[in-house]
């Protein structure tokens, strides 16, 4: 009888096994995933220290490797805020491990990205990779490195230190892969030239394998604000983040634990909370011990029912919580109706100045208008949905919306048709906007989020949450409002002009064969009239 | 004969008057900085009526307005005032052109027509707009109608003017086309005009002699009769004095022609003189087919549907003899064709039937 055998694998084990949840799934869409993992990498990088990103990457032909695949050696530099020295073998050579398990708004959410495209490039290769980095400091780092994937742990193969003449602060990589980059060519220029429209402040370099060059200079140097840190919202919470931080809270009483580890809940709030999931008693001076049910607040304070004396409470030290406390704690963070909303502040929306500058520049259309909904929130993850229709100029027409998909600034290429927002634009009636979708259209989403709501670990599309469906399509109504104006205003003008057309085709004709009948021989000046139409014209709309 | 010469140059005058005067008030109105605006009687049906004194549909009192100051109505009104000049020239330089002619005239000005529809239409505002027929401005349809018998005429066509014709002088007939209806008439040994809905009978009669024999001017309508064979018929009624006969197929819809060069059209109501109130249908009648036992055909569903609307309608009120032939007509549902009589002959209707008709 065969013994089934267990063994433990590392986390960089788990993802060369599982490489195709990380969107490492084929040749071609390998190399469009490391492209795109290290240019966001690079540009959370600036937008930290708020540094208008320089991106430069370079793909350049090493080797055949299959029939249909090949080896190219990758290369991304940035001006970032670049990396402690004793954090880069790490950061590079350690999957999930990272600077990005804190609460605020990033582009990747895994910390898995860049390990991922270089744990790829070993796989394939077997290559090590070459990391330099600098924070600005007097000393440029510089790595090679290999993964060591059983025991998830860098192997520094080489490091060298280099003094920093020029100034320079940034991060650069640089490893091999095999890919297809003919398969992957269109999705790898889409990715720049979206990634342009929302990064509107970036300058984007691109050199393809055959040596061409594709540039996206940047239209303004105005960026986002840098989204805050933030404590976890109580709707988002589970046992397990409630058991890590009992075990590291420094606190020794409930009230302080909930308004020290957690988003928009102060001492009032707090309160509040314990009376309603009985985590609390209080006592009397003059009549002892009150039941929670009992207890009256004056002014948000407790006060005695019966002399109307302020009451003392007193709380568990949660480190003394049972197991079955913490689950009724985490299901009561979830019943109770009073916290507040989080607040917008961790998020970093692009904001419609820039989404439309972005947008103007990438795809240079006659008539552009965007629209910032106010923050909201699902299952305790505030979000932002902005969105942009562009009519005309480069707009395509394609018998269909062209849809941009966005998410963190990340542009969303694949699984269109899965996406809400396209449920939501389907579902929309055009019709009443006097919208077609032969008309040269192009829609823009964009979602901001502490978490977005992706489907799958793939990240290529937004579920579908009522809430965020609600956002997005009150903000397509809108936007799609004011196009209808616009389109008004221009088919007005259309006629106005046809009109006058009419008027100034056949005016003096008429002037010339009346003067012709009537025997006369000097044709009446029409002019007046003429003018006398554009202004009535104008009038009767 | 001089008198009536004058009278073809005094109606040439008038006409040119009229457009002249319609250009003037535009022209007028345009001087003044002030968008051009007609006035016409409207021709649309609630306007139309028929009028048992002068025995023909005419135009009530409703009037439409055109102004070049309405969008929709600038690009007529312009298509107006190019027919009005067209004519004009067309009259004074005493030219003839042709509905089709005008259709492609117009191009030369810029002044594009949708369809030919759109342009007859423009002429026919004309006409309403002036009063006059668009014969009067020698813009005339295709020719297909044709007149034989003891008739000379006198041309007043350029080119012509002077020289006479005796309309027997060619077997096929004679075209009635612009220079036969603008010729003086000047000398006739007839005494009736016979108006046959066909060509063939036409030719049959011109053989048999029957314009000899019966004293007559003899017509080919070629089915319903174009306007100015209807208004020449006119004038051979009223400046000759004869009376004036129409022979048609047994059926509804040849007893809707001769109706037609009786008491004229709905569509010609804004226009008078194309009609002969006074002219007489002959036959064939319903009662002939019976008589004279002809070989018939079974009415059609049309025939029928259209034998009921005749009945209601108000030019067949006048003369009892209407009546009675659609009464007939739809109780024996039976029609019958002028050639029906060949039963009898060759000759037969020339020498049988149609004494025996003319003295009704």
């Amino acid at each position: 009888m065969a013994q089934a055998t267990f063994e433990e694998i590392s986390a960089s084990d788990f993802f060369y096994r599982n490489r195709d949840i990380a969107g490492f799934t084929n040749p071609s869409r390998a190399i469009f995933a490391a492209i795109r993992e290290l240019v966001e990498n690079s540009l959370d990088a600036a937008e930290s220290q708020k540094i208008p990103p320089n991106i430069y990457v370079r793909l350049s032909f090493e080797g055949e490797a299959t029939k249909d695949t090949q080896i190219y050696k990758l290369r991304v530099e940035d001006n970032g805020s670049g990396i402690q020295p004793r954090f880069i073998p790490s950061a590079f050579g350690q999957v999930l491990f990272g600077s990005k398990y804190k609460l605020k708004q990033t582009r990747g959410t895994f910390g898995l990205g860049g390990k991922m495209a270089v744990l790829y490039g070993q796989i394939t290769t077997h290559q090590p990779a070459f990391v330099v980095s600098c924070t600005g400091q007097a000393k440029i780092y510089s790595f090679k490195l290999m993964i060591d994937i059983q025991r998830n742990r860098p192997i520094i193969l080489d490091r060298k230190v280099q003094i920093n003449k020029d100034n320079w602060r940034g991060t650069i990589v640089e490893f091999s892969l095999e890919g297809d980059y003919l398969r992957a060519m269109p999705k790898i220029l889409d990715y720049f030239k979206q990634t342009a429209m929302v990064n509107p402040y970036a300058n984007l370099t691109f050199v393809d394998p055959k040596g061409r060059l594709y540039k996206f200079t940047r239209a303004t140097t105005d960026m986002p604000e840098p989204p805050k840190e933030t404590l976890p919202h109580p709707y988002g919470v589970d046992v397990e983040l409630l058991q890590r931080l009992i075990q590291i809270t420094p606190y020794n009483n409930m009230t302080d634990f909930l308004t020290g580890h957690f988003h928009r809940v102060g001492d009032v709030t707090a309160l509040k909370f314990l009376i309603f999931s009985d985590l609390i008693s209080f006592t009397c001076a003059n009549h002892g011990k009150i039941l929670s049910d009992q207890i009256k607040l004056v002014d948000n304070r407790p006060v005695c029912p019966q002399c109307g004396k302020d009451a003392q409470s007193s709380t568990k030290n949660p480190k003394r919580l049972s197991h079955e406390e913490i689950v009724r704690l985490m299901q009561n963070l979830k019943k109770y109706k009073d916290f507040l909303p989080p607040d917008a502040s961790c998020l970093s929306p692009l904001g419609e100045e820039l989404l439309k500058a972005g947008v103007q520049k990438e795809l240079n259309p006659e008539y552009l208008v965007v629209n910032q909904r106010k923050p909201s929130t699902y299952a305790g993850h505030p979000f932002i949905v902005e969105m942009a229709i562009a009519y005309g100029g480069g707009v395509p027409k394609r018998g269909s919306f062209v849809i941009y998909r966005f998410a963190n600034k990340i542009p969303l290429l694949y699984d269109e048709a899965s996406d809400v927002s396209y449920r939501v634009i389907s579902a929309m009636n055009w019709r009443r906007y006097k919208v077609s979708p032969d008309m040269p259209i192009a829609i823009v989403v964009h979602i901001c989020s502490t978490k977005v709501p992706y489907k799958t670990v793939g990240k290529e599309f937004i579920a579908d949450r009522p809430e965020v469906r609600r956002e997005e399509a009150n903000a397509i109504r809108e936007v799609a409002r004011q196009l209808q104006h616009f389109l008004s205003r221009q088919e007005h003008v259309h006629m106005e002009k046809k009109r006058l057309g009419i008027f100034s085709k056949y005016l003096p004709k008429i002037a010339q064969f009346s003067t012709t009948l009537a025997g006369q021989e000097r044709v009446p000046d029409i002019d007046k009239l003429l003018k006398s139409v554009q202004k009535y014209g104008a009038e009767e709309s | 004969m001089a008198q009536k010469k004058a009278k073809i140059i005094e109606k040439r005058n008038e006409v040119i008057g009229g457009l002249r005067s319609f250009g003037t008030q535009i022209y007028n109105q345009l001087d003044q900085g002030v968008f051009p605006t007609i006035d016409m009687p409207s021709r649309s049906t609630d306007n139309i009526a028929y009028d048992s004194v002068v025995r023909q549909y005419i135009l009530g009192d409703k009037s439409v307005s055109r102004s070049a100051r309405n969008i929709r109505h600038i690009k007529p009104f312009t298509q107006l005032a190019w027919a009005a000049m067209f004519s004009n020239e067309l009259t004074t330089q005493r030219k003839t052109s042709t509905l089709r002619d005008v259709y492609y005239s117009a191009q030369a000005y810029e002044m594009t027509f949708t369809d030919q529809q759109e342009s007859n239409n423009i002429i026919t505002d004309l006409e309403t707009l002036t009063g006059f027929a668009r014969e009067d401005f020698n813009i005339f349809p295709e020719e297909r109608s044709a007149i034989f018998g003891d008739l000379t005429i006198g041309y007043t066509v350029p080119g012509y003017e002077g020289k006479t014709l005796n309309l027997t002088s060619h077997p096929d007939g004679v075209l009635i086309g612009p220079a036969l209806t603008s010729s003086e008439l000047m000398e006739t040994k007839a005494n009736k005009v016979i108006a046959i809905e066909k060509g063939a009978l036409f030719t049959r009669f011109i053989e048999e002699n029957v314009h000899n024999k019966h004293k007559a001017l003899l017509i080919s309508c070629g089915g319903q009769a174009p306007r100015q064979t209807r208004s020449f018929i006119r004038r051979l009624h009223d400046e000759l004095n004869l009376p004036v006969y129409i022979l048609t197929d047994g059926d509804p819809w040849g007893m809707h022609i001769a109706q037609v060069i009786i008491s004229g059209s709905a569509n010609a109501a804004h226009l008078r003189d194309l009609n002969t109130p006074d002219a007489v249908w002959s036959g064939v009648w319903a009662s002939d087919i019976i008589e004279y036992k002809l070989p018939t055909d079974p009415l059609d569903d049309v025939d029928i549907k259209r034998l009921y609307e005749l009945q209601k309608d108000p030019r067949y009120q006048n003369d009892p003899i209407w009546q009675k032939e659609i009464k007939l007509f739809l109780k024996i549902k039976r029609k019958a064709e002028q050639e029906a009589f060949s039963r009898y002959g060759l000759t037969y209707i020339v020498d049988e039937y149609l004494p025996t008709k003319l003295k009704n």
